[in-house]
């Protein structure tokens, strides 16, 4: 597990073309790492979230994607992200091909993913206008025990997973705490695992059930305090509501925030430069 | 204090006085974010709170931004995974309630929030499902609270993201949904239920002010009312007090300015 800045890693590890989770479900997203992809203009990217929010918005409206593979994609408690819907509605600043599901859905294909099982399974009732759009009945099939109804939902297993993390110990084992969304599931279904963290401690004090990643599994360790910014990290800093409500201006119209991303995510030369500019840390 | 009170508020009002003391129930953010808020601190302080976001019997103090904010974690009597979540609680069958809200509705409780227009090229692209549809089939029953209009309430839906009754008529049962349906949804006119025949959603009860003639007009299907139909009171003043300092205290803690102090350097 080396540990590497932030720029070895993504350059190191993330190439143009490839499947890229960004996980965290509100929490501990790897906002850093996203500026960092789109400071080093990678292009036609498949990114893969649960719920992207303002970090893909970013990475879509810098024309880093054409692929996304989500099941929610809005401004939570906000509204839309606007960068994302002018790519499907619009086709700007390209066409994104979209792959959608339910949560429930791709909590089971990373749970696939992670278990080396080319699908994963759960009950199937009425198709829904999804499942007619992708062509869902192929999906169904019969339990070879009972003869219930199950939908087969096909394994994530993306090339890079990035995650955010509270801490990783001398080793390079990483912690998380608090909501963990499907990080952990992400994290084994990925064939490379990189991750940020907010500090290097030399022990983890963590419980024996703590959600712990051995440093085997992980491809490069970067430490970005504030990363997850205007995300949080519980237990080092809260979300940052106030920036996600201001986000819905900003992006609203391509002008303001092709600016706003040039001034302020290009501008500057690492993370820690942006939450100066920022003004989130002194 | 003053009684004069606004839709939101009839709404989340009578959105709360649904859910009784010690169910369980899975909470989409917003208006039913709210109403289970409200419930929890009225009438029904052991009501369980499961957000999508993995948090499990959630106390908050100030209403929650995002379905994930740092407050449900920190109340919760546990943090679980989205897979367990999802799994363990909700197809398991241990959820009592869902409460969602939609950006379309049909006159069988179908619900949209995934785009206005064609799939392939939507006039409007939604957020999409998160755990809208799950919901909508595993929960024992379904709660939706929406603001009526003919954009919303609409006679086809552009997208069926998430079943209510389907066509009706017992076509939901027939498909083995464990879950029953919607039971209610609440509107800024009144509440509609689904009649026990056809399953159509018909207007049972109205607040004070409102008019069976108006709740028609926001409605894109010919609306029907019930035999009976009910007026309900104007919320309890206390009630409109407990939503309003909560609503204070959450605008408040959502408007503050963060700071970040950095943990020591880093040791490489």
């Amino acid at each position: 597990m080396p540990l590497l800045s932030l720029r070895e890693a993504i350059a190191g590890h993330v190439r143009d073309g490839q499947s890229i989770a960004l996980e965290g479900f509100t929490h501990l997203i790897p906002f850093a790492a996203g500026h960092e992809i789109i400071r080093q203009g990678r292009r036609a990217l498949h990114l893969i979230r649960m719920t992207p929010d303002l970090i893909h918005d970013q990475m879509i409206g810098m024309g880093c994607a054409t692929q996304l593979t989500f099941s929610w994609g809005g401004n939570p408690g906000v509204g839309s992200l606007y960068r994302l819907r002018d790519a499907i509605e619009r086709g700007w600043p390209q066409p994104l091909a979209i792959a959608e599901h339910t949560h429930a859905e791709m909590a089971v294909a990373y749970q696939a993913g992670a278990s080396g099982l080319p699908c994963g399974l759960m009950r199937c009732y009425a198709d829904t206008d999804l499942d007619r759009a992708r062509g869902g009945r192929l999906a169904r099939i019969a339990c070879p025990f009972t003869g219930a109804a199950l939908r087969a939902v096909p394994a994530i297993t993306p090339d890079v997973t990035i995650l955010h993390a509270q801490q990783v110990d001398r080793e390079g084992n990483v912690l998380l705490r608090g909501i963990i969304g499907a990080a952990r599931e992400a994290a084994l279904a990925a064939r490379c695992l990189l991750v940020t963290v907010e500090e290097r401690v030399d022990r983890l004090a963590a419980p024996a059930n703590a959600v712990v990643l051995p440093h085997w599994l992980i491809s490069a360790v970067s430490v970005v305090p504030g990363g997850a910014h205007p995300s949080y990290a519980a237990g080092c800093y809260e979300r940052d509501n106030r920036f996600y409500v201001e986000w819905d201006d900003i992006a609203r119209q391509r002008e303001r925030f092709q600016l706003w991303m040039q001034e302020h995510v290009l501008a500057s030369a690492d993370h820690a430069e942006l939450l100066r500019r920022l003004r989130i840390t002194a | 204090m003053t009684t004069a009170y606004n839709a939101d508020e009839m709404m989340t009002v009578t959105a709360a006085r649904q859910l009784r003391n010690g169910a369980v129930c899975f909470v989409g953010i917003g208006l039913p974010s709210a109403a289970c808020n409200l419930a929890r601190r009225t009438h029904a302080p052991d009501l369980v709170l499961i957000y999508e976001s993995g948090t499990v019997g959630t106390r908050p103090q100030v209403l929650p931004l995002s379905i994930g904010d740092g407050e449900l974690a920190a109340t919760a009597t546990c943090v679980v995974s989205l897979p367990e979540v999802f799994a363990h609680y909700l197809q398991r069958g241990r959820v009592d309630v869902g409460f969602l809200s939609a950006a379309q509705i049909d006159r069988y409780g179908n619900l949209n929030s995934t785009v206005i227009g064609d799939y392939a090229r939507p006039t409007v692209r939604l957020p999409g499902s998160g755990g809208a549809p799950d919901i909508a089939a595993c929960a024992r029953e379904v709660l939706i609270i929406m603001k009526q209009s003919p954009r919303s309430f609409v006679a086809r839906l552009d997208f069926m993201t998430s079943c209510g009754y389907l066509g009706g008529t017992g076509e939901r049962r027939r498909a083995g949904f464990p879950g029953a349906g919607p039971r209610a949804v609440i509107t800024d006119f009144g509440i509609l239920r689904p009649d026990a025949v056809t399953e159509e959603l018909q207007l049972v009860a109205i607040y004070p002010g409102a008019t069976v003639d108006a709740a028609r007009a926001a409605t894109g299907w010919p609306l029907r009312v019930a035999p009976t139909l009910e007026t309900l009171p104007a919320p309890d003043p206390a009630d409109l007090a407990v939503l309003r300092e909560l609503q204070a205290a959450t605008q408040a803690a959502h408007a503050r300015a963060l700071r970040i102090d950095l943990p020591r350097p880093a040791q490489t």
